[in-house]
């Protein structure tokens, strides 16, 4: 059966001890390991206001106190966000967070990272203001230029609103969850060996 | 009720300022964000992480 293979593959590659573990090594106790899990947290709170945000709709978020309210907290949880994220990549760039077969995880880790500027990128274009149609009249010519605009149209809201609320937001969701788990199976990566050492 | 304080603190209705040395544009909003992430990054570093007595 299909099902034995993934389940015996699952188990061998992360058993339970090593998917929820209750200890971490002694070098974990630093305040620059904690922005990978604040930049999880952020990305909650961006996945719920948007799903608040979605089912309101655009005249709802702009004109309502309670819409504006949730439209803030959709925006500024973005900006921790991508604050946070990015503090945790430059953490584990100096760490050389690919080191001893990680390689893996620190490419699902940069490759969110890009897809999340394309989620940025379209929730700006979906943001029903002038603002949003200053960026499309903006940024249809640069991507013109490259040619992908008659398959990626910013000027068609359409189109961005499903990047942004479906397709981007699954993406960096998977992509999250399988960095967690590389994380999880293979371990936060050890620092750098003191002078003299090997 | 607190908006007239935060529009007479952050006040949108005018051009952004911009930060421009040679090559280098950029807006005063997005300088501030770069350098609270760098504040940021190096006091992660230096801070003490607080001990905790484990129960298990």
């Amino acid at each position: 059966m299909w099902t034995t293979w993934v389940r015996e593959r699952a188990v061998s590659s992360l058993p339970p001890e090593k998917l929820l573990p209750d200890r971490q090594p002694s070098y974990v106790s630093s305040w620059i390991y904690v922005f990978g899990v604040a930049t999880i947290a952020a990305l909650v709170v961006v996945v719920l206001s948007g799903m608040i945000l979605g089912l309101a709709g655009p005249a709802w978020w702009h004109t309502s106190s309670l819409g504006r309210f949730f439209n803030g907290i959709h925006l500024w949880s973005v900006e921790i966000f991508f604050f946070a994220m990015v503090v945790h990549l430059w953490g584990k760039f100096f760490m050389g967070a690919w080191r001893g077969g990680r390689g893996r995880t620190w490419v699902t880790g940069a490759v969110t990272f890009l897809i999340a500027i394309g989620a940025a990128f379209t929730g700006y274009l979906s943001q029903q203001n002038f603002d949003s149609q200053w960026i499309a009249s903006e940024g249809k010519d640069g991507l013109n230029s490259v040619g992908i605009g008659a398959f990626f149209n910013v000027a068609n809201f359409g189109q961005m609103y499903t990047w942004h609320v479906i397709l981007l937001p699954v993406a960096v969701v998977a992509l999250v969850v399988w960095h967690v788990l590389l994380v999880r199976r293979h371990g936060v990566v050890p620092p750098y060996p003191a002078k003299g050492q090997k | 009720m607190y908006t007239p304080v935060l529009a007479a603190l952050f006040d949108l209705s005018n051009p952004a300022h911009y930060v421009h040395w040679h090559f280098f544009q950029m807006s005063v909003a997005n300088v501030i964000v770069i350098l609270l992430m760098i504040a940021v990054f190096v006091a992660a570093i230096l801070i003490p992480f607080p001990k905790r007595e484990r129960s298990w």
